[in-house]
């Protein structure tokens, strides 16, 4: 079994990385995937592990977006002077101050909405079930609309984000952008993976399952619900920086705090693949992906037609989602123990 | 930050009647959320877009030439079906479920007419104009457009008209059975699917008589339901469940706090500054119920 594992991660592993090689058309979708996915792994955090809907992580994944680029032009420019100019490249930035800022951003964009998440957490996270869906909904529009009206970040005309350098060939910025992904995808996946190996999702499974008999169980359920939502917003910001950059413009409510795309895709993508479970959010990003890519490109302009049609779908008839149709099905294959005396008696009661 | 309004105290004056004017109108839309909520226990996203809907129909009316406050009893009565066909359709799966389940599933039917709205109707700003005319007040420094007034009536009138249909009908006998225990009304003999449906139903129409006041007095966009979800939610929330002269109150104060928040921060927070507040109210909330430590449900 254990020998069988290390095949299957070390075949995942290489695809990934010869991937970019082998279909140079698809590196841009391959990218985004990669960032879907880390989307969805964190907010299966909350909204999978530990029961809190969050339609907020949105916040970190736009905060992360505007401080990337933020830093990367302000390291080396005025920055109110690179947002008037819009589209116009008065400044332009070399490979190096590039690469530099793009490091530097990546840290900021990382560590600032962690603290952001620590300090609000202990306010927000305290509000239960659907107040809390509501409360996150809100921060993440509020967010939205008050980036909107900032000069110094673009207001209503958007940010453009430094363009990139020009070193390599023609391939280079589309790798550049789809190993900085995939190696924040893999960060991603193996905290994530070896956290919930630990007494960490323990404790998050039982916040959901009954909060009140877990705090009265002697959890300090508050400590372990702002660990967890510290760490969604960590990789939140990671991908919003690099998505930042792999669009190469920034707009406060279509591009970064977007509600009606990113926000929605997370927690669609993971109840998609089965909430609660490591590989449901993988596998529903994935799919969804197709979908989207599939829907966005034959029939545009139906797009939210067929998301909100997906949407409603989803929710009612799937609401624990391929893993969890699985996992019904073949409940051997997950672990459980299945008496068979009492599934014929079920059985025989259909 | 523009401070004019404290350099001019009679604009005060001019924020707080526009606030009040206005938040009548979202306390109208707040009874039908109080309502289905309180009766079906689902929380309705797509609240908001069912008052752009109204207001579309009432600005086709004002386009083919009626005069559009006739809207306020076309919107309703067509806008009552819309409701009935939307929990046939979807929201009577969701009823009995978990509250998320119907937060996400109306999110996805809020995607869903924005969009549809966006196609059939287009996306300009539009307005159905009414030409009521203004009234000038104190030495012509405070204007008051009519048809804000004329909202406020209407809206009033039909509270009014609601709250005597629930206490005295039938039906409103039933759906507040329904609302105290849904398994009592039903061994009692009451049609529970029925009253749902009505209920959606009605809740769509009052959607529907705020979305034509809103077309006539301020401005319609398919995007822009959401927000007026979020006052709507934000106005239950702070009057409780079940608190009718709650509502009226805190949608007034909400309708005064938006006018004031539009003139000190400008007007592009003004939806920010709606968000935020919805946001500190319920963490405001959260720290006042941990205080009490009561158990809560």
């Amino acid at each position: 079994m254990k020998n069988n594992n290390v095949i299957f991660y070390a075949a995942i592993l290489i695809f990934g990385v010869l991937a970019p090689f082998m279909l140079p058309a698809f590196k841009v979708q391959l990218s985004i995937l990669c960032i879907l996915i880390v989307l969805a792994l964190t907010w299966n955090i909350q909204g999978g592990e530990m029961g809190y809907n969050s339609f907020g992580n949105i916040l970190f994944y736009g905060l992360g977006m505007y401080l990337c680029a933020s830093v990367q032009v302000g390291m080396f420019f005025p920055l109110a002077e690179w947002t008037e100019s819009g589209g116009e490249k008065t400044f332009l930035h070399t490979p190096t101050q590039f690469f530099q800022g793009m490091a530097f951003g990546l840290l900021v964009a990382a560590i600032v909405p962690t603290i952001v998440a620590g300090l609000i957490g202990y306010a927000i996270l305290g509000l239960r079930g659907h107040y809390f869906a509501i409360c996150t909904l809100g921060l993440g529009v509020a967010a939205g609309e008050i980036s909107g009206g900032i000069e110094i970040i673009g207001a209503g005309q958007g940010f453009t984000t430094p363009p990139f350098p020009d070193v390599g060939n023609l391939e280079s910025r589309g790798q550049f952008f789809y190993f900085l992904s995939f190696i924040v995808l893999v960060l991603t996946f193996v905290t994530v993976k070896s956290v919930y190996s630990t007494r960490f999702r323990l404790i998050l499974n039982a916040i959901r399952d009954n909060e009140d008999k877990a705090e009265a169980m002697g959890i300090q359920t508050m400590k372990y619900k702002i660990i967890g939502w510290m760490i969604s917003a960590f990789f939140c910001g990671l991908a919003g920086g690099i998505m930042g950059g792999l669009v190469g413009y920034i707009d406060s409510t279509d591009v970064a705090f977007d509600g009606r795309e990113m926000g929605v895709f997370m927690v669609l993508m993971a109840i998609l693949g089965g909430k609660g479970t490591l590989w449901g959010p993988i596998i529903g990003a994935t799919l969804f992906h197709l979908f989207k890519e599939g829907f966005w490109t034959y029939f545009l302009g139906w797009q939210y037609v067929a998301l909100g049609v997906l949407i409603v779908v989803i929710v009612i008839y799937f609401p624990e989602g391929l893993m969890g149709w699985l996992r019904e099905k073949y409940p051997e294959r997950f672990g459980e123990v299945v008496d068979e005396a009492d599934r014929k008696a079920q059985v025989e009661l259909k | 930050m523009d401070l004019l309004i404290f350099q001019v105290p009679i604009l005060m004056v001019q924020a707080s009647l526009d606030g009040i004017l206005l938040g009548i109108l979202f306390a109208l839309i707040a009874y039908g959320m109080a309502l289905q909520w309180g009766v079906m226990n689902i929380i309705n996203i797509a609240q908001g877009d069912l008052v752009i809907l109204g207001g579309y129909i009432t600005y086709f009316m004002y386009l083919s030439g009626i005069h559009p406050a006739l809207g306020v009893i076309v919107a309703p009565a067509i806008m009552y079906f819309v409701g009935v066909g939307l929990y046939k359709l979807v929201i009577n799966k969701v009823v009995d479920r978990d509250l998320f389940i119907s937060i996400l599933a109306t999110f996805g039917i809020s995607i869903l007419f924005m969009q549809l709205m966006n196609f059939a109707f287009g996306a300009d700003v539009v307005l159905a104009n009414s030409e009521f005319g203004t009234t000038m007040l104190f030495n012509n420094s405070v204007t008051l457009p009519n048809s804000k007034l004329f909202s406020a009536l209407i809206s009033i009138i039909f509270a009014i008209g609601l709250v005597v249909y629930m206490k005295k009908s039938k039906l409103g006998r039933a759906i507040r059975a329904t609302a105290q225990n849904a398994r009592a009304a039903k061994i009692l003999g009451v049609d529970t699917e029925k009253v749902y449906a009505a209920t959606f139903g009605i809740n769509a129409a009052l959607c529907g008589v705020a979305g034509a006041l809103v077309a006539i007095t301020f401005t319609i966009h398919p995007y822009m339901g959401l927000p007026y979800t979020i006052r709507s939610f934000m106005i239950v929330i702070i009057a409780g469940l079940g608190n009718l002269p709650g509502v009226a109150v805190s949608g007034m104060g909400l309708g005064v706090f938006e006018e004031f928040a539009d003139y000190i921060l400008g007007t592009e927070f003004r939806i920010g500054s709606v968000f935020l507040l919805l946001v500190l109210i319920l963490v405001y909330r959260r720290f006042k119920l941990s205080k009490k430590r009561e158990y809560l449900k």
